[in-house]
């Protein structure tokens, strides 16, 4: 179904064998980012394409979903997979659902980081890189400043951000995440 | 003094230069020369290598010169102590992770980032920590990578995006891990994908099927002609110890650019195939036996005087003129006119009205200002792949491009209107576009076509594609080789011709072959002799030969009439010809079941010889490589016989003698001239074949050249619609 863009004109999704695979709901929210841009300018739609495809996914972009978006978006897959690589939000080897990314750099590691990545290690079993075995949490490798230093120590949980972080506060936000 | 120049100060001397245009240009244009990486005028701009960066003055920092544009007044410096610091110290920075293996790389001697390093690079590096190692990717049977070395320039990406049309590179990962590729493993299969082997400023990208043969500094350079299509690409031979390694662009603007196909890279590892003939051999009842030049052309003159004027003769349409032309000469000296090039057309009722030769109707380069073009019956990308590219610029412009074709190719541009019509119906459906176009001049058809016309249907399509071609300034109708196969292509053709006329679009003709028009002017045609000259009986065509039986055949330039033309009984001919001589480069079971004599001939690389492309320019090149074998060129085997036969006036000692006498006999000023056919058309269509014949298939060179075989294309089967 075409979908009205920004100036006014229309854009139509390619819907083959290849975009199938993304569900109606991942769709519809591409389709909502493709109406935010000029016509032919639905490259612009891929960081947030691959966002939902990733959700759809449970937390990783396979080639499949990815070639899912380039077809749906009508764009070469390279240019796809160009985005997916180059961000740290998008994964693109298995991990689990939900992202947790904590914080080590300057301000969170001086009021304690290193300490909430150590307890967090312990609590999950994992260490930082890897996911619980039920495929639940991913404990990102590595994350830089994300721009919350007042509250620091911080950490994101798919893209929500947790400020003021104690070793409590860890284990009641994971102990959440379904 | 114009509006569009500003006055800028380079290295102290003062220069114009266009508004907008960027420092690189400008300082390009007046030699001072500035390092660069990314930066390719061919090529969109990245500024992601920083080598170019030159100082400005009142500029806080150095600047990029290729993404810098110049402003009145500006004052550039490229070798001040800033600029030459700048550039030194980005020289370091893409030192940092290249591997020092250039004994072994192939781009060893033809290196940009070598030569860089020469200049600008500093004695001992001052990087001690572990340089990065990057897994290499599996591109394709053409191109080899060696990712380590890649500087991250993006030409090989640009590339895709901006002159194939399709992105099949690209950068993944960020930073440290940022490496190009596929991502996933795939082959790069566009046409014009092996340029990248050039534009890549390092050793990353180079020749799968050079690697490890020679160092570019052992070997010689030598101008050669693409053998394969109509576009006359302008090439490099390298060779080393009289032996062609490889062949590269050589660059023309007005013809190929900086750019060539695949195909005219590749297909030379076809010079060297296995089947190559050596000697001269001569056929004794089932035996073959090998023997000297003086007994096989002998045996050749006297086999051919028997049969006088039943000889046929089945020539390449890419063999330069001077064969062509000797050939003509060979067969109307016997007094036949039994010659023809033009192996795979379907259709010669028309033929008396050809124009001198079949041409293009306009400068290859003026194909990039097109504003409307109808392509009738072409795979065009895959025939003329250098002319695709230039639709492709046009289209890109804004050019309205429109196809009627049996078959929906990809063109990686906007494509107005693209009628897919079975080859049975393509007269109606061209018909068609001609009633809408003469509907809106209110004219009527010719008369030998108004039958058709008013039995056609007209579509809004058909109304547009019209349209398309009455508007803008510069429009064409091109029949490509799909149309000329076609079974009824005099058809086709009074109808595009009546069509350009209708619309004041030009007509053009992708003839197959590297030297159709050449061949044409050398009489390498039964309805003409040199020049155009039209005989007082026409002799017997492609078909006609293959068809009704001649009692001998001379099989020039390689041809395979089995593989090269569109005649299923043509093997069936030629084995009950009672002589059959073939002068060619290779021996197969299948030439040697109908021949009698095999004389070796040199190929392409191993000849001098004259092109005349589509557009009607004449291409001479002095030959690169050293004949195998005994092989001799094609010119002076023809000359030979000519001799033997007795023919008067052909003691020619130079294959430029040749091309000088052909064109004296043809006069200045060669214009093809328009189609002036009044071919009736009947409007009952029958069931047409049309065969797509596979781009690597098209000749005897490149369907030996295994590289190219083993590509996507390569693999593909010949389609019949």
């Amino acid at each position: 179904m075409a979908v009205t863009t920004s100036d006014g004109k229309t854009f139509e999704p390619v819907l083959g064998p290849k975009a199938q695979l993304l569900s109606a709901h991942t769709r519809a929210e591409i389709d909502h980012w493709i109406a935010r841009f000029p016509a032919g300018r639905q490259r612009s739609a891929v960081i947030s394409a691959l966002r939902f495809a990733q959700e759809q996914g449970n937390g990783y972009l396979t080639t499949e979903l990815m070639d899912g978006v380039a077809e749906y978006l009508a764009l070469p897959p390279i240019q796809v997979y160009e985005v997916a690589t180059f961000y740290s939000m998008f994964e693109t080897h298995a991990c689990g659902r939900h992202h947790v990314s904590i914080c080590t750099n300057i301000s969170c590691m001086l009021n304690g980081a290193e300490e909430l990545v150590a307890h967090t290690e312990r609590k999950l079993g994992i260490k930082l890189g890897e996911s619980t075995p039920d495929g639940r949490i991913f404990l990102k490798k590595e994350e830089e400043c994300l721009a919350a230093c007042t509250g620091a120590p911080m950490m994101m949980v798919d893209h929500v951000f947790h400020e003021n972080l104690t070793p409590a506060r860890i284990d009641a936000i994971l102990d959440e995440l379904k | 003094m114009s509006e569009d120049l500003v006055n800028v100060e380079v290295d102290g001397v003062a220069r114009q230069a266009k508004k907008g245009a960027m420092i690189i240009q400008v300082t390009d244009a007046h030699d001072a020369y500035v390092p660069r990486f990314c930066y390719h005028e061919k090529l969109p701009i990245a500024a992601n290598c920083r080598m170019c960066l030159v100082e400005v003055e009142k500029a806080p920092k150095p600047m990029p010169a290729c993404a810098t544009p110049v402003a009145e007044g500006m004052k550039i410096f490229t070798k001040s102590p800033r600029a030459l610091a700048a550039q030194k110290a980005t020289m370091e920075f893409l030192l940092i992770n290249h591997p020092l293996d250039c004994p072994i790389c192939d781009q060893g001697g033809e290196c940009e980032l070598q030569d860089l390093a020469m200049g600008y690079g500093r004695d001992i590096s001052r990087f001690v920590e572990r340089k990065r190692v990057v897994k290499d990717k599996n591109i394709g049977p053409l191109v080899s990578t060696d990712m380590t070395r890649c500087i991250h320039c993006t030409r090989c990406v640009r590339f895709g995006q901006d002159v194939a049309g399709i992105q099949e590179l690209g950068t993944t990962g960020r930073g440290e891990w940022m490496e190009i590729g596929t991502y996933i493993e795939r082959s790069v299969d566009h046409e014009l994908s092996a340029n990248i082997i050039d534009l890549c400023p390092v050793g990353a990208l180079n020749s799968k099927p050079f690697r490890f043969r020679a160092r570019a500094w052992e070997m010689t350079q030598a101008p050669l002609i693409s053998p394969h299509d109509g576009a006359g690409s302008n090439l490099y031979g390298h060779v080393l110890r009289g032996k062609l390694m490889r062949v590269v662009p050589r660059v023309n603007e007005a013809v190929n650019e900086t750019w060539i196909s695949d195909r005219d890279r590749f297909s030379y590892e076809g010079v060297y195939s296995a089947d190559r003939l050596t000697t001269p051999m001569l056929r004794e009842g089932r035996e073959w036996r090998a023997v000297g030049w003086e007994a096989a052309l002998e045996a050749a003159a006297s086999g051919l005087k028997r049969a006088a004027d039943s000889l046929g003769v089945l020539a390449s349409p890419s063999s330069p003129v001077e064969e062509l032309y000797l050939l003509n000469r060979l067969v109307r000296g016997l007094g036949s006119h039994n010659i023809d090039h033009r192996l795979r057309q379907g259709d010669f009722r028309d033929q008396h009205a050809d124009p001198l030769f079949p041409s293009l109707g306009q400068p290859l380069a003026s194909v990039d200002a097109l504003d409307a073009l109808l392509v009738i019956g072409s795979n065009l990308r895959h025939e003329i792949p250098i002319l695709a590219h230039r639709v492709r610029k046009a289209a890109r412009r804004g050019a309205r491009v429109s196809f009627l074709n049996p078959a929906r190719y990809e063109y990686l541009f906007p494509v107005a209107n693209y009628l897919e019509v079975a080859p049975a119906n393509q007269a109606l459906e061209l018909a068609a576009i001609l009633g809408a176009a003469l509907a809106g001049s209110g004219t009527a058809p010719p008369a030998g076509l108004a039958g058709l016309v008013r039995a056609a249907r007209i579509s809004d399509e058909h109304k547009a594609i019209a349209a398309q071609l009455a508007g803008g300034t510069q429009r064409a109708i091109w029949l490509g080789a799909l149309a000329i196969r076609h079974p009824a292509y005099d058809d086709l053709r009074a109808l595009a011709a009546a069509l350009a006329v209708a619309t004041g679009a030009t007509l053009g003709v992708l003839a197959e072959g590297a030297n159709a028009a050449g061949a044409y002017l050398a009489g390498a045609v039964p309805h003409r002799d040199a020049g155009g000259e039209v005989p007082s009986i026409p002799g017997l065509n492609a078909r006609q030969m293959l068809e009704q039986p001649l009692s001998a055949y001379l099989l020039a330039g390689g041809v395979e009439p089995w593989l090269d033309s569109a005649f299923e009984q043509a093997a069936k001919s030629l084995a009950g010809a009672g002589f059959v001589v073939a002068a060619t480069p290779y021996v197969t079971d299948a030439l040697r079941e109908v021949a009698h004599v095999l004389l070796p001939i040199g190929s392409f690389a191993e000849t001098s010889g004259t092109y005349v492309n589509l557009e009607g320019r004449w291409q001479s090149v002095p030959g690169a490589a050293r004949p195998v074998g005994e092989s001799r060129p094609g010119w002076k085997v023809y000359r030979v016989l000519c001799n033997l036969l007795g023919i008067a006036g052909s003691e020619y000692q130079s294959s430029e003698e040749v091309r000088d006498e052909l064109r004296r006999t043809c006069g200045e000023d060669l214009e093809a001239g328009p189609y002036r056919g009044a071919h009736a058309v009947a409007a009952a269509a029958e069931a047409a074949r049309v065969v797509d014949v596979p781009m690597y298939q098209i000749d005897a060179l490149v369907r030996r050249a295994p590289s190219l075989q083993r590509t996507r294309d390569g693999r593909a089967p010949a389609v019949t619609y």
